[in-house]
C-alpha cells in the first residue's frame, strides 16, 4: 500500500541515489586531474620531472657509476615529418648534465606545428630522469621542408636504483596543425588547432 | 494458506484495454517486466545473428563472407547488444516482475519512471543499430571503445555515445527504482534477512549500477568532446593520455561484469533449494558474499590492462585483489553444492539449467583466475582464451541463469505449464553445443590466436570449425525456446499457484497466472511461506 509515509521515505531514497549518480558522473571527470597528479607524484607512466640547472649542479656525483641512456624518436602517422635522434645511446654518469640533439625535417609543403611527447622506460626510472631544457617543453614550428637540430639537456639522478643500468628516452612527435599562408604572415600561434588536425587526419585516413 | 491468497480472491485483474493503454502507457510492474523480457529476447537474437555471422566467417581461414571492416563492426555491436540490450534488460525485466511479488509490495515504488526507463531502451538501440546503414558503418573499435582507435570512427561515434547515454539513463532509473522499492515497499514482517536472495542480489546490483553507469557516461562524453570539440582528454598531442581512458572505462567495466552476474547468483539461489527440497545452505553467508564481491569489484579494474606497462607494484596489487574475489565466489559455489547435498532432487527444466550454471560458471571462474595471474596474462591478453573465459561466465553464466529463471517463473506468469519434454530438448541441445562452441576457444587462445580478427593462421582451422558448428547448433536451439514460450503463453496444462512441489516464497502464494495487481493491501507476511529466514 502506498501511504504518505512510504512516499516520503521513497522520495528520500530517490534524492540520495540521484545524488550518488551525479557525484559519480563528476568523479569520472575528476579522475583526469587525479590521474595526472598520481602519475607525477609516483613518476609512473613515463612522466618525467623538470629541474633547474642550479638544482642539478647542487647534487653530489658518484663518478664511477655508468648508466646507458638510449634515444628513440618516432612521429605520429598524421605528421609528415622526419624525426630521429643524433646518437642512439650515451653512457652517462648519474648526477651530471648531458645534452644531445634530435633531427627533424618537415617533408610537406606546409608549415606545421608539432608537439613532442616524451616517455621514459622503464617506468620506475622515470622518477629519476629530469630535463633542464627540452624541445618538448614548447610547440615546434617547421616551415615547408625546413630542417632543424633540436636540443635536450637532461640529468639522471644519483638516487637512481642500483639495478637500473639502461633506460630509454623516447619522443613521439604529434601534429598540432598546419599553418595557412595568412597565419604564417601574421606569425600567429594557433590555439585550439587540435580539432582541425584531428579532422584533417581523419580525411587523409579515410 | 496465507493471508495474501485469501485477499487475492477478489481478483484485481482488470487490465487496461487497447494496445496503447496496456503497453505504451503502462505503469504496471508486471507489464513492464514483460516488455523488458520481450525486448531482451529480441536483442538476444539480434546480437546472436551477429555472432553467427562472425562464426560463419571464422568457419574457415581466409576471407569468405564479410570484409574485415564489417567484421569489426559485428564484434563491437554484438557485445554492446548482448550486454546492454539482452542481459541487463532481461534481469531488469525479471526484477520488475518478481521483486514486488517477492517482498509483498503492490508495485514498484516509482511506476511512471519505470515506464520511462523501459521505453528509452528501444530508442537507444534504434540509434545504435542505425549506424549499420550509415556511411562508414557501425562503431568498429570494440565494445571497450579504446581511443585513439575509436576516435577514427566517422559519424558513428556520436550515435554510439548518445545510445550509451540513453542506455545508462535507463539502467540508472531502473536501479533507483529497485532500490526505492526494496528499501521502502517491503510488506510488514519482510525483514532484510528474510528477503529472497534474488531481491538481495538485485539490491546490491542496483547500487553498483548507480555507482558506475555515470562513470561510463563520463568516459564516453570525453570521447565525444575529444572527437568533436577539440578537447584532449585522451589525445597525447594535447597532453592527454589514452591509458587514462582504459582506467576510467574499466573502473566502470569491472563492476559492470558483476552487474551482469550478481542477479544470476540470486536466480540460482532461488531455484536450487526448491528442486533439492532443502532450505538454501548458508543464506546469510550468501548475502555477505554478494556484498563482498560487489565491494571488491571496485578495486580490481586494472587486471583488464596488465599489458599497458603498469609498475610491478600495481600489477601485484591488482593480481592479488582479483584472486581475493575467488573466496566469496567459492563460498557461493560451495553453498549451492551443499544445498543439493542429500537433497531430494528432481530435475525439471529450471533445475537442469541451474546445475549447468553451477558447473559451467565455475569453469569460467577458473579461467578468470588464470587470467588474473599477471605474468600469465601477458600470454593470454587479447587472445581467444579471454573470449572463451567471458563467454563461459556470460553465456553459460548470466544467460543460462536468465533461461533458468524463465523456466522457473513462466508458469506463474502465464498460468500454464510448459512442455517439459521440449524444455529438456532445449536444455540438452544448448548445454552440449555451448561447450562445443566455447571450449575449443580456450585452446585456440593458448595457442596464440588473437581475438577480434576475421582471418587466422591455418593451424587454428580445425578448432575454429568445431567452434563454429557448436555456434550454429546453439544459436538455432534457441528458436525452440521461443517456440516453447509462445506455446505456453497460448495455452497448456493449468498451473497451480504453487507450481513446484518445493516452492517457497510470497510469489507462490498468489494464483497463477499472477493477477494484474497483487498484494494491494500489504498483509503481514507469514514466516512459513518464506524460503529464507523463516521457520524451517
Amino acid at each position: 500500500m502506498r501511504t504518505e509515509e512510504t512516499q516520503k521515505k521513497a522520495r528520500k531514497t530517490i534524492y540520495i541515489t540521484l545524488g550518488v549518480t551525479v557525484l559519480m558522473f563528476g568523479f569520472a571527470f575528476a579522475l583526469v586531474p587525479l590521474y595526472n597528479v598520481f602519475c607525477e607524484v609516483t613518476g609512473i607512466n613515463g612522466k618525467t620531472g623538470r629541474i633547474s640547472v642550479a638544482e642539478a649542479s647542487a647534487q653530489q656525483i658518484d663518478p664511477s657509476r655508468r648508466v646507458t641512456v638510449q634515444f628513440d624518436g618516432t612521429v605520429n602517422s598524421a605528421l609528415p615529418w622526419e624525426f630521429h635522434p643524433k646518437v642512439l645511446q650515451m653512457e652517462v654518469i648519474p648526477g651530471k648534465l648531458y645534452s644531445t640533439e634530435f633531427f627533424a625535417r618537415n617533408l610537406s609543403d606546409q608549415a606545421i606545428v608539432g608537439q613532442a611527447v616524451p616517455s621514459v622506460a622503464p617506468g620506475k626510472a622515470s622518477l629519476y630522469f629530469s630535463k633542464t631544457e627540452c624541445f618538448c617543453f614548447t610547440e615546434q614550428t617547421l616551415q615547408p621542408h625546413q630542417q632543424e637540430w633540436m636540443g635536450v639537456t637532461f640529468r639522471v639522478s644519483p638516487d637512481l636504483p642500483e639495478d637500473v643500468h639502461v633506460m630509454t628516452l623516447s619522443y613521439t612527435f604529434f601534429n598540432k596543425g598546419a599553418l595557412t599562408p595568412e597565419q604564417l604572415k601574421q606569425g600567429e600561434k594557433i590555439h585550439g588547432s587540435v580539432a582541425k588536425s584531428t579532422s584533417a587526419a581523419e580525411k587523409s585516413a579515410g | 494458506m496465507s493471508h495474501a491468497t485469501t485477499h487475492e480472491h477478489d481478483h484485481h485483474d482488470e487490465k487496461p484495454k487497447g494496445f496503447v493503454k496496456r503497453w505504451l502507457l503502462t505503469t504496471n510492474h508486471k507489464d513492464i517486466g514483460t516488455l523488458y523480457l520481450i525486448f531482451a529476447l529480441i536483442m538476444f537474437f539480434v546480437g546472436g545473428a551477429m555472432a553467427l555471422i562472425i562464426r560463419l566467417e571464422l568457419f574457415q581461414p581466409g576471407l569468405q563472407f564479410v570484409q574485415p571492416e564489417f567484421f569489426n563492426q559485428l564484434t563491437t555491436v554484438h557485445a554492446l547488444a548482448m550486454i546492454f540490450g539482452a542481459v541487463m534488460p532481461a534481469f531488469v525485466g525479471l526484477a520488475n516482475w518478481m521483486i514486488p511479488m517477492m517482498i509483498g509490495a503492490p508495485d514498484m515504488a516509482l511506476p511512471r519512471m519505470n515506464n520511462w526507463s523501459f521505453w528509452i531502451m528501444p530508442f537507444a538501440f534504434a540509434i545504435l543499430l542505425s549506424t549499420f546503414f550509415m556511411d562508414g558503418g557501425a562503431p568498429a573499435a570494440g565494445w571497450t571503445m579504446y581511443p585513439p582507435l575509436v576516435l577514427q570512427g566517422g559519424k558513428n561515434v556520436a550515435f554510439m555515445v548518445f545510445a550509451i547515454h540513453l542506455m545508462g539513463i535507463s539502467s540508472i532509473m531502473g536501479a533507483i527504482n529497485i532500490i526505492a522499492t526494496v528499501l521502502n515497499m517491503r510488506a510488514p514482517g519482510m525483514d532484510f534477512l528474510k528477503m529472497p536472495l534474488f531481491v538481495w542480489t538485485w539490491l546490491i546490483t542496483a547500487f553498483l549500477l548507480i555507482a558506475v553507469m555515470p562513470v561510463l557516461a563520463g568516459a564516453v562524453t570525453m570521447i565525444l568532446t575529444d572527437h568533436y570539440f577539440g578537447t584532449s582528454f585522451f589525445n597525447a598531442a594535447g597532453g592527454g593520455d589514452p591509458v587514462l581512458y582504459q582506467h576510467i572505462f574499466w573502473f566502470f567495466g569491472h563492476p559492470e561484469v558483476y552487474i551482469l552476474i550478481l542477479p544470476s547468483f540470486g536466480v540460482i539461489s532461488e531455484i536450487i533449494p526448491v528442486f533439492a527440497r532443502k532450505p538454501l545452505f548458508g543464506y546469510t553467508a550468501m548475502v555477505y558474499a554478494t556484498a563482498s564481491i560487489a565491494f571488491l569489484s571496485f578495486i580490481v579494474w586494472a587486471h583488464h590492462m596488465f599489458t599497458v606497462g603498469m609498475p610491478l607494484g600495481g600489477e601485484l596489487f591488482f593480481m592479488y585483489a582479483t584472486m581475493l574475489i575467488a573466496i566469496p565466489t567459492g563460498v557461493k559455489i560451495f553453498n549451492w553444492v551443499s544445498t543439493m547435498w542429500q537433497g531430494a532432487m528432481t530435475f525439471e527444466a529450471p533445475m537442469l539449467w541451474a546445475i549447468a550454471f553451477v558447473v559451467l560458471f565455475t569453469i569460467g571462474g577458473f579461467s578468470g583466475i588464470m587470467l588474473a595471474i599477471a605474468p600469465a596474462d601477458f600470454q593470454y591478453h587479447d587472445t581467444y582464451f579471454v573470449v572463451a573465459h567471458f563467454h563461459y561466465v556470460l553465456v553459460t553464466g548470466a544467460i543460462f541463469a536468465i533461461i533458468a529463471a524463465v523456466y522457473y517463473w513462466l508458469p506463474k506468469w502465464t498460468g500454464h505449464m510448459y512442455n517439459q519434454k521440449l524444455a529438456k530438448w532445449h536444455f540438452w541441445l544448448s548445454v552440449i553445443s555451448v561447450n562445443v562452441l566455447f571450449f575449443p576457444q580456450h585452446f585456440l587462445g593458448l595457442a596464440g590466436m588473437p581475438r577480434r580478427i576475421p582471418d587466422y593462421a591455418t593451424q587454428f582451422a580445425e578448432f575454429n570449425m568445431i567452434s563454429s558448428i557448436g555456434a550454429f547448433v546453439f544459436g538455432f536451439s534457441q528458436l525452440l525456446f521461443v517456440y516453447l514460450i509462445w506455446k505456453t503463453v497460448k495455452g497448456g496444462e493449468k498451473a497451480t499457484s504453487k507450481v513446484w512441489e518445493g516452492a517457497k516464497g510470497l510469489e507462490w502464494t498468489v494464483p497463477s497466472p499472477a493477477p494484474h495487481h497483487t498484494f494491494q493491501d500489504n498483509a503481514p507476511v507469514n514466516d512459513a511461506d518464506l524460503a529464507h529466514g523463516g521457520a524451517h
